[in-house]
């Protein structure tokens, strides 16, 4: 019971503040729903006790990528970006692909138990007590089982890094 | 309607504990943050030969208390030009990061919050992280220009210096194997050595990185007062200001409980294991003693009849606080709160010194330009950062491979520790050699 209120409020700020983000005419509004529409996606991970993930996603979205968004936004002229066209000219496209989108989720919710192995699975519910320790169970995925992915990830990201300060330095 | 109810009184029934010691902290945090800064203000004026605060209580120490009612009754301006939603958000926001990030903390192995969190540190970490966004918001929020540097300031000082203090805290995680509070301080426990002496680069790292991110001098930028006026704060005033205020001492008491969790043994005395030295147990309550009869001895000599039943009351505080320590070692029935009294104490004397420590370093160092604090950051401090964690899990592998535990794993990480110093200090060198002086022409080139 309160596992589903939780959900449903956390869930209900997460769509209601996604929504305002892109409605908002101010810039610096959109990133403080952008950031609250972040911290309720991780209070749903929390309420599935995913507790490293809720942490991470603070840490790395709230606390880092969300920092630099505010910061270049503050530089923005404002008045500017008040009178410019907000909503381009791929209206229809975009419409087009979330309607295909909302489809498939749709279809994938309504099948669920009605047709043996399609749709979402259902899992039993664990009680809190017996998971395994999250942050544990985690690392022993990354650094166990998908070993190999998660060492060419980190490869690609630190390419990444290297190319922005190789191109951040030629500037000057 | 009905299930929110049920809902409601589930979560009282499960949660009311955590939600009574949540309502105590957020009711008693602002008395201690006045009293620190009323430290603050003594330490301040004995360094500068002065008396500081004298004229409320004796001594001042009605000071912040009368500090509070002034701020509550002072005229609450909003500038006409600011965004008036986002300036009350604002400083409401850095609050309660900070309060919020007190809960994941534990003050003595019998006070905390939420008990056994998986992910402890790194929620308090986190948490007080997202404070940042009150400060920049803020600043962005009063529409004006010395706001505005300031927050573009502070939210630069926060991402350099966030990296740095990041590896230093994966350095200490290293030997404590586990992010939850409890495991890490009974990591040190079995140990027997606090983890600041096996990784001193690393604890060296951190407190320089958590006073830049607390926004205290010699890293003030961005409320530096000579250039920016009071920077963010400059069209906060009243109630406002005082939360902001509220907020960066909350979060200097963060930052010292996390140091001393990882690094300086969280509740557990100095050296815990040594048994022939139990005798330091006694050292509390004989501080507290010697406090109190210093008190009684001032007495007299207090001009005022009121001063004077103030010193006794404040006497007889550290004699009650004396008493309670000692029960536990007296009065068999309290036996079992023993480690939960004396690890308190010794908890909040290690962040006590911690936050002395900031102080000390507010008054003897000069603020630095911005870009001598960019420079700090990025090339020495993270080079150095992530070298030392690299080094340290080297030690850390050689010392497990020669069954090393302990004490005697000072023998591979040091060297560690040394080398890595030493390749961070040869890299600042080569950097001066090879851009000579040319910071000096463009000091304001970041801000």
């Amino acid at each position: 019971m309160l596992d589903q209120v939780i959900f449903y409020f956390f869930a209900a700020i997460a769509v209601i503040s996604a929504i305002l983000t892109v409605t908002r005419r101010n810039v610096v509004h959109s990133a403080i729903f952008l950031i609250t529409a972040l911290l309720a996606t991780a209070g749903i991970f929390l309420q599935l006790r995913a507790e490293f993930l809720f942490i991470v996603q603070i840490i790395l979205y709230v606390g880092g990528i969300m920092v630099l968004f505010v910061f270049v936004i503050m530089l923005v002229n404002l008045d500017v970006a008040v009178r410019q066209l907000r909503f381009a000219r791929q209206k229809w496209v975009a419409l087009l692909i979330s309607l295909a989108l909302a489809a498939q989720v749709g279809l994938m919710l309504w099948s669920t138990g009605k047709m043996p192995g399609q749709g979402v699975p259902v899992l039993a519910a664990v009680p809190a007590d017996k998971l395994p320790l999250n942050s544990e169970a985690v690392a022993k995925s990354l650094f166990e089982t998908y070993l190999l992915p998660f060492e060419i990830a980190s490869v690609l990201l630190l390419v990444a890094m290297i190319g922005a300060v190789v191109m951040a330095k030629k500037r000057t | 309607m009905q299930a929110v109810t049920q809902a409601t009184l589930e979560f009282v029934k499960q949660y009311w504990a955590p939600l009574v010691c949540g309502l105590v902290i957020v009711g008693v945090l602002p008395l201690i943050v006045g009293y620190v800064v009323l430290v603050e203000r003594k330490i301040m004026a004995d360094m500068q030969a002065r008396l500081g605060p004298m004229r409320v209580g004796p001594h001042g120490l009605l000071q912040p208390i009368a500090d509070a009612v002034k701020l509550l009754i002072k005229e609450d301006i909003i500038p006409e030009d600011a965004d008036k939603l986002v300036f009350w958000l604002a400083p409401v926001l850095s609050v309660a990061a900070a309060l919020l990030a007190i809960a994941g903390l534990a003050i003595g192995p019998a006070f905390q919050i939420a008990k056994d969190v998986n992910i402890g540190i790194l929620f308090v970490v986190g948490v007080s992280a997202m404070g940042i966004f009150g400060i920049v918001l803020g600043g962005w929020a009063s529409n004006s220009h010395y706001s505005l540097i300031g927050a573009l300031r502070s939210s630069a000082q926060l991402v350099s210096y966030e990296t740095a203090a990041g590896m230093a805290l994966v350095c200490g995680l290293l030997f404590a194997g586990s992010l939850n509070i409890t495991s890490i301080v009974q990591a040190q426990y079995d140990q027997g050595v606090w983890f600041g002496l096996l990784a001193p680069v690393a604890f060296f790292t951190y407190l320089v990185a958590s006073i830049a991110e607390t926004n205290r001098a010699p890293f003030d930028l961005p409320e530096a007062e000579s250039e920016l006026v009071a920077g963010y704060m400059t069209e906060f005033s009243g109630f406002r200001w005082s939360l902001y205020f509220l907020a960066e001492y909350t979060n200097m008491i963060v930052v010292a409980s996390v140091a001393t969790t990882l690094f300086l043994g969280g509740w557990l005395r100095p050296f815990p294991r040594t048994t022939w030295l139990s005798f330091i147990d006694f050292f509390p309550p004989l501080l507290m003693v010697g406090i109190g009869v210093y008190c009684l001895m001032r007495t007299p000599k207090q001009p005022v009849r009121v001063q004077q039943t103030f010193m006794l009351a404040v006497a007889g505080l550290c004699f009650a606080v004396a008493l309670v320590l000692v029960a536990p070692m007296l009065v068999p029935a309290v036996k079992p709160l023993h480690d939960g009294i004396l690890g308190a104490f010794w908890f909040i004397f290690k962040v006590s010194l911690y936050i002395y420590f900031f102080m000390w370093l507010r008054f003897t160092l000069p603020r630095y330009r911005f870009d001598q604090l960019m420079r700090l950051g990025w090339h020495f401090l993270i080079p150095l950062s992530i070298i030392n964690v690299l080094l340290i899990g080297i030690a850390m592998i050689v010392g497990t491979y020669f069954h090393l535990q302990g004490w005697s794993l000072l023998l591979t990480t040091s060297p560690a520790s040394i080398i890595a110093l030493i390749i961070a200090l040869f890299i600042l060198a080569t950097e001066q050699k090879s851009e000579p002086q040319k910071s000096s022409a463009a000091p304001d080139s970041y801000a």
